[in-house]
């Protein structure tokens, strides 16, 4: 996948900050999506659909705190396509690849700055910075999980094997 | 062998002979908790599935306890729609009446339900809480949970595990919260990411103590925060379960990743400053900072033991006129043993305000929501930017016994100076 950046440079952006618990008792995806990041960036949106961004950058543990699946789902619904940073707390971890939103380990965080394109290669586990013209390789994601997110998230994946059952 | 007690339980809960660090494996879940989220994202994605029933009613807890009773329509919406599904479905540990009312994580073990040797999952973050009991708990999202509904199953990466060994006994005035807030500090709010803290303690530390601990494991990002058991958790149990239970230990040359050795005594009254748990300070650094609002209560500390302390400092004297202290005891059950231990007169003469049990000011859904620029002291888990309300509302974390004697100062206090 190709897409263009809005990077967080911070660290600990958790789930109060994604979506914060006042907006909870709404479960409408986009109802959630309009609230994404408010806390953090008000311009969030706008800028996403201003400036055509689709990868989320951020800083460590990014996603802690709590489990609530409105977090991703929000980030997913506002038109971000993956999210890197260079460590997730494990819920939101487990609930972006659950519904579908890939997320990757990634390190070098002063190499992309927002606005940048990157083209993502999954399969191999590389990302090219086409704007600065530089390749990194990122661990790839275990077969099993990459299964979950290329069925479109585990409700598709577990049906299917449901029906298989 | 030479197996961790996550490993251990684990392993007796799946179909495979041996276990390993950052293996990924299939789990039969023993029991399943779920509150507000089940009528908000779990009914939606569940109903997805196309089933007609649940694995297993038997194997499914469920309360309401963060929007209690329901201060909004949408809340009341959510509560119906999650009370509309465990009809549909026949769950039979159905606690949304107000006969239980609580925190889901002081009423399923009040109830008997966290017992040695489970795995545990629930639609909470702070589902490792059962940890104190020997359980092997942890929270998980709305999909996750549907699936457990529909197979009673879900994957785990097994983690490492962190030993820490806790020794001697808190000093007057400190609490286990002190000890945890110091320990989220010392390692950060990062510092063990998808790991399972293992706490070896010794007898003295009491079960309310240990349930702040496991509570609070979450916020260094681990999985579980898993005690052993002992003659204490055997006394417990005693008065809250009929039921058999497999109490498990680890082996003694299991493998610890790291391990970490804590004398209690050693340990002050802590507080952590906005808007990390970690961002920790001794309250020497921070005394004396004008606070609107004081909070004793949540899954972290709304228990008797905190209940206690905050009646023997505040007895007899009154609540800072600038300030406003708002009690909220985590179950009905312990609400009617503070009525009874007659703690809640002492607090409502003193001038605080007493709630029944919810989750409300600790997550800024009700019961005490904090305005522009106001500054609380709270025994809660979450200092985060907007978690007591306004987005530029400041929260301080700390023990009851700091967050009372705050209240009476209007300040933020040491509670070793007034006990």
């Amino acid at each position: 996948m190709k897409g263009k950046v809005i990077k967080y440079d911070q660290n600990n952006i958790n789930t109060d900050l994604i979506i914060p618990a006042r907006y909870l008792v709404n479960s409408e995806p986009k109802f959630l999506a309009e609230h994404c990041m408010e806390d953090l960036d008000p311009e969030f949106n706008q800028k996403i659909r201003e400036m055509h961004l689709s990868i989320m950058v951020g800083g460590s543990n990014f996603g802690s705190g709590s489990s609530r699946e409105q977090a991703p789902l929000a980030i997913k619904t506002a038109g971000i396509k993956c999210v890197l940073a260079p460590s997730f707390a494990r819920i939101f971890f487990r609930n972006a690849i659950n519904i579908g939103l890939p997320i990757l380990e990634f390190a070098d965080l002063k190499e992309v700055n927002t606005g940048d394109e990157l083209e993502i290669n999954f399969e191999e586990g590389k990302i090219l910075n086409l704007t600065l013209n530089k390749e990194f390789i990122i661990k790839q994601m275990p077969a099993f999980l990459h299964k979950i997110i290329s069925s479109e998230g585990l409700i598709k994946y577990a049906r299917k094997q449901v029906l298989n059952n | 062998m030479n197996l961790t007690l996550a490993e251990k339980i684990l392993l007796n809960h799946s179909r495979i002979d041996d276990i390993c660090p950052g293996e990924f494996i299939e789990c039969e879940i023993d029991l399943i908790m779920v509150h507000e989220q089940l009528g908000g994202r779990i009914h939606v994605e569940f109903e997805k599935l196309g089933l007609t029933k649940v694995w297993d009613p038997e194997k499914i807890f469920f309360i309401l306890d963060h929007w209690i009773p329901a201060p909004t329509i949408s809340a009341a919406q959510m509560h119906q729609d999650a009370r509309n599904f465990a009809r549909k479905y026949q769950f039979i540990h159905n606690y949304s009446d107000q006969l239980n009312q609580g925190i889901c994580h002081q009423v399923l073990p009040e109830l008997g339900f966290a017992r040695p040797g489970m795995l545990i999952v629930g639609s909470d973050s702070h589902t490792t809480t059962y940890g104190a009991f020997n359980c092997l708990s942890t929270g998980i999202g709305a999909t996750d949970v549907s699936v457990v509904f529909a197979t009673g199953k879900l994957w785990f990466k097994v983690p490492e595990s962190y030993k820490i060994a806790l020794n001697g006994e808190f000093k007057k005035g400190v609490m286990a919260k002190d000890f945890i807030l110091q320990y989220i500090g010392d390692i950060s709010t990062k510092g063990a990411i998808y790991k399972s803290l293992e706490f070896h303690a010794a007898e003295s530390l009491s079960m309310d103590s240990r349930m702040t601990i496991s509570n609070m494991a979450v916020e260094t990002g681990a999985k579980f925060g898993i005690f052993l058991p002992d003659a204490r958790l055997e006394k417990w149990l005693k008065f809250h379960t009929k039921e058999s239970y497999n109490a498990m230990k680890p082996d003694e040359n299991a493998l610890y990743e790291k391990t970490y050795n804590y004398d209690l005594s050693e340990i002050t009254p802590i507080v952590a400053k906005p808007s990390s748990p970690g961002n920790i300070e001794k309250i020497e650094n921070v005394e004396g900072l004008e606070i609107d609002q004081a909070f004793l209560g949540s899954c972290t500390n709304g228990r008797m033991e905190d209940l206690r302390i905050a009646a023997k400092i505040i007895k007899g004297k009154s609540v800072n006129r600038n300030t406003r202290l708002i009690i909220t005891p985590a179950s009905k059950r312990i609400y009617q043993q503070a009525i009874e231990e007659g703690l809640i007169e002492i607090f409502i003469n003193a001038g605080a305000v007493v709630t029944h049990s919810t989750c409300g000011a600790c997550i800024g859904g009700h019961l005490g929501v904090l305005a522009s620029d106001e500054i609380c002291i709270s025994s809660t888990n979450r200092n985060f930017k907007g978690r007591m309300g306004a987005p530029s509302s400041q929260v301080y974390l700390a023990s009851p016994a700091t967050v009372v004697a705050s209240a009476l100062k209007g300040k933020i206090a040491d509670p070793r100076e007034v006990l």
